[in-house]
């Protein structure tokens, strides 16, 4: 069965212009673990909608059970549609599946939050799915401020509210996180009449994953931070610090071949390549 | 010429009259199906006018007596016209009859135009201001045509010399006077409130309102279920015909009196809302049109005619510049004032809601913090978004009897959200301590208790509510327990009247349910609790809203205070008056901006009594009231004034242990240098 998602996903708004998805997943409540729209995705949805001349897909790969659609009912509530729902079993590596999709799709700009709140949570999603797709990916995306010839000119946050503009090439991955603008209310009729547009793909098991050993993360006790300081003003600088990052250094107008001779070097030192 | 030309002006103004009623009808059958006892409606009019009605209009003396006599003068002069001048009927008893309803009419309209000169801000002015000359027109065109049938001027008068004048000029009268009574009645002039009030009555949403003759209480405040099941259906108002037809009805039968207007907290405070003026918002927007004609107050801050609509266009734009801007619609505390206040018993808090319900079900435009309140209602099932299974934390050291340990208890302590507030922990604590001076056998659920649903009810999520509310409910039906007795009027209020809709045969929701200052009157009356004499200050008592005007309790926790002897100086708003503490309806969440805050003006009502204490029976209230500024009296709520008063008698075992324990030699000392 061929997978059309651009067929398959209704579109949001007229559907001149830009082709944008955004990947949704399934969030869990910090406090009760209540099955929810994920925060992140949701300002990716929200940020995909606040667009101009836009059609916005959304496509979820998952399991498909009622805790998860209420979940994804969620995204619907935003004043959507349709939501493309790509069926996987739980132990399912859905970067195959995803980036099958997405290749059929006639897609420049994918949307997703920075990092799931259920399953691995590991926030490499994104980049698998760039590579499989070889698609540039950027970070943090804080706006899309204008889409003009196949380029997007975009907002990336820095740590501390620093804004860093970027122009990038589509078709290209983007992540959001927290710094991006809170989604939008979801309301309870759209939400409720949205529709699930289900399809079944073979599910690539993730070896890997199944054969780890789960369990609930342990409490640890959180260092207490000792601020010895005599005046008012001390204690305040202590609070207002910002964390230094330690060394490091900034590139600039260098060849591709120096800056990558510097991460090389880098990536070396703190050992992450041997 | 007279005795010809009056039957002709006679019915042809009842011809027009009967096609605008038709019309009119047409205009309310636009509205959704609802369906009522038609026969029996109308069967009802005339006591749900004489003994319902009046009872309200009857607040204002004067008014309820000029009423009766212009109204009642009017409907007899019409009925005797018909007859004598319609027919012909040459009735010497019958025309003195008329002249004596005439007469009535025109002492009435006379009371009528001095009340509008000047007219106070709450009344509409336009057409309105000619109402007066309308009613004298009629009653004295109606009075000097009949002299002549009563005897009292020559048979013929009208057809002599300066008769044929008077008769031109008496002609011009009628004609106004019908004009105005008859025609505009059903065309929409000022009478078509006596048209549609009158069907409105018979067709009322709320029948259980209305008294009967075996007497007991009338009182129909809890809001009624939207069903969700529907897939394709429309939730919520979003247009003035989605409103039920009744519904629209009872919009037409505004007055246009204001006393909406002059108990509205939201209007008091310079918040966008004027009930009076939404009313009328939705009678244009049936008829389709601009509030441009509009003669009343605006709403505070926006001025008239800049808002359209029509039966099926959008109440409400997201841009604005529909029917009604979304903030008149969040700035409502759903306080009930306007619809215990309003003669002509219209349902604003009903149609209000309605149209939030849309905004946030299918909008999904909730105001300000309204969205992460309902966010948290359904993540965590409170709207502070606090762990739930942190409910008991504040009472670790009360050791307090759990529902699912016990299974069944005398008493189901509800104790709400106010657990999670530190100022209503101080309120719960000293409840707990009264019960259990009392001996009453209690328990409570614990975490096993949700949110009422209150808040998200009134800020339009259904949807929510619904859900808590058969959570809550299914929780209940695991237990047994006589009564449920609450420390929040918002939780009491919908336990006990809004929760029986939504139960089912398996787990009937129909509880009886306590606010605590009945319970603690209760416990009063049966001799359970012993007080100290009040030894404070002045004291005075505010009637929160859920309490009082919705379920009718004001004096038990008047009683309470008396039974601690406390002598309550009442503030000038009070009782089925009292003014909002701004805290209902999820006012403080959507938090609309006015000119000054409604528990600021609270206070004041507060100060003008000169009471150093509030006394107080609601966490909302308690949070509002205390949140103003100092100086002020100090608000503490009914269960903390009878908590410090408990005289209590500690049996004699535990009294002997509780005495100071002889001095251990210590282990390890302080080294004091």
């Amino acid at each position: 069965m061929p997978h059309d998602v651009s067929n398959t996903s209704a579109s949001h708004s007229n559907a001149s212009g830009l082709n944008v998805t955004v990947l949704v997943s399934v969030g869990r409540h910090p406090l009760t673990a209540r099955a929810r729209r994920a925060d992140q995705d949701a300002r990716a949805v929200e940020m995909a909608l606040t667009l101009e001349s836009t059609s916005v897909n959304l496509l979820h790969a998952g399991q498909q059970d009622s805790d998860h659609e209420a979940a994804i009912r969620g995204y619907l509530g935003m004043g959507i549609d349709s939501v493309g729902l790509i069926e996987q079993k739980p132990q399912a590596d859905v970067v195959p599946a995803l980036a099958k999709a997405l290749r059929a799709s006639a897609s420049q700009l994918v949307l997703t939050g920075t990092r799931a709140e259920t399953g691995e949570a590991s926030g490499v999603m994104p980049y698998l799915l760039a590579e499989a797709l070889g698609w540039p990916i950027i970070t943090g995306l804080a706006a899309v401020e204008k889409i003009e010839q196949g380029t997007a000119v975009v907002l990336q946050a820095l740590p501390r509210g620093k804004r860093r503009r970027l122009r990038i090439r589509l078709p290209a991955i983007a992540t959001v996180d927290s710094s991006a603008p809170p989604a939008r209310q979801s309301a309870f009729g759209p939400a409720k009449r949205g529709v699930l547009n289900l399809h079944q793909e073979p599910s690539e098991i993730d070896e890997a994953l199944s054969s780890w050993h789960i369990q609930p993360a342990r409490k640890r006790p959180k260092r207490l931070k000792i601020v010895k300081s005599s005046s008012a003003r001390d204690r305040f600088k202590a609070a207002a610090a910002k964390a230094d990052g330690g060394g490091g250094q900034t590139l600039s107008d260098v060849t591709p071949e120096q800056g990558a001779e510097a991460i090389f070097k880098l990536l070396k030192e703190e050992g992450v390549l041997r | 010429m007279l005795d010809t030309l009056l039957p002709i002006l006679l019915f042809s103004a009842l011809a027009l009259a009967a096609i605008g009623a038709v019309r009119r009808v047409r205009l309310w059958r636009q509205g959704r199906p609802s369906s009522v006892p038609v026969i029996k409606g109308l069967m009802q009019v005339p006591r749900r006018y004489l003994v319902d009605l009046h009872h309200v209009v009857e607040r204002d003396k004067l008014i309820s007596h000029t009423h009766v006599a212009t109204a009642g003068g009017f409907v007899l002069a019409a009925l005797l016209a018909i007859v004598v001048h319609g027919f012909g009927l040459d009735s010497a008893i019958l025309a003195w009859v008329l002249l004596a309803a005439t007469t009535s009419m025109f002492l009435g309209s006379l009371v009528v135009a001095k009340r509008r000169s000047p007219p106070p801000s709450r009344l509409s002015k336009g057409p309105w201001m000619r109402l007066p000359k309308s009613l004298m027109a009629f009653s004295l065109g109606m009075f000097v045509v009949t002299l002549p049938t009563a005897g009292i001027l020559p048979e013929g008068f009208f057809q002599s010399g300066a008769g044929w004048l008077a008769a031109l000029a008496l002609t011009g009268v009628i004609i106004w006077g019908l004009g105005e009574m008859f025609f505009g009645m059903t065309w929409g002039g000022p009478m078509k409130h006596a048209f549609a009030g009158a069907l409105h009555l018979a067709f009322h949403r709320r029948p259980e309102r209305f008294s009967n003759r075996t007497g007991g209480e009338h009182r129909s405040t809890g809001l009624k279920a939207l069903p969700l099941e529907d897939d394709t259906a429309k939730l919520g108002v979003e247009k003035p015909a989605d409103f039920t037809w009744n519904q629209l009805l009872g919009f037409d039968a505004c007055v246009q009196c204001g006393r909406c207007e002059a108990m509205c907290p939201a209007f008091a405070a310079g918040q966008p809302l004027n009930p009076k003026k939404l009313i009328q918002d939705m009678v244009v927007g049936m008829a389709g049109g601009t509030d441009a004609h509009y003669a009343g107050s605006p709403y505070p801050g926006k001025p008239v005619g800049e808002h359209a609509g029509s039966p099926h266009g959008p109440i409400v734009n997201r841009a604005g510049g529909a029917l009604v801007d979304a903030e008149t619609l969040w700035s409502c505390t759903t306080c009930r004032a306007c619809v215990e206040e309003c003669p002509m018993m219209i349902e604003h808090v009903d149609a209000i809601v309605d149209m939030r319900r849309f905004l946030t079900l299918e909008h999904g435009n909730t105001p300000n913090k309204g969205a992460e309140v309902l966010d948290n209602l359904i993540a965590t099932d409170n709207p502070g978004g606090f762990d739930p299974d942190s409910r008991l934390h504040w009472a670790a050291d009360l050791n307090l009897p759990l529902m699912a340990d016990k299974r069944e208890a005398e008493v189901l302590l509800w104790l709400g959200d106010g657990v999670f507030d530190m100022r209503n922990q101080r309120t719960l604590r000293a409840f707990i301590s009264v019960l259990r001076a009392a001996g009453v056998d209690f328990a409570v659920l614990g975490n096993e208790e949700r949110d009422s649903g209150d808040v998200a009810r009134r800020l339009g999520d259904e949807a929510t509510f619904q859900s808590l509310a058969r959570r809550n409910i299914k929780t209940l039906s695991q237990y047994r327990f006589s009564r449920i007795v609450t420390c929040d009027p918002h939780s009491f209020h919908v336990l006990k009247n809004e929760y029986g809709e939504l139960g089912s045969a398996e787990t009937p929701a129909d509880y009886e349910v306590y606010h605590h200052s009945t319970y603690i009157n209760q416990l009063v009356i049966d001799g359970k609790l012993a007080f100290k004499a009040w030894k404070g200050g002045s004291v005075t008592y505010h009637d929160p809203c859920y309490l009082g005007r919705y379920n009718g309790e004001y004096e038990a926790p008047r009683a309470v205070l008396k039974a601690l002897g406390i002598e309550v100086q009442e503030m000038a708003r009070s009782g089925y008056r009292s003014r909002c503490c701004g805290g209902g309806g999820g006012a403080p969440i959507t938090d609309i901006p006015g000119k000054q805050r409604i528990p600021d003006m609270r206070m004041e009502d507060v100060r003008e009594t000169g009471a150093d204490l509030v006394a107080v029976g609601c966490p909302q209230c308690t949070a509002m009231l205390e949140g103003v500024v100092e100086p002020r009296a100090d608000i503490k709520d009914i269960a903390e004034l009878v908590a410090d008063a408990l005289v209590i008698e500690a049996p004699a075992e535990k009294a002997t242990q509780s005495k100071p324990a002889p001095a251990a030699p210590r282990t390890v000392e302080e080294v004091m240098p």
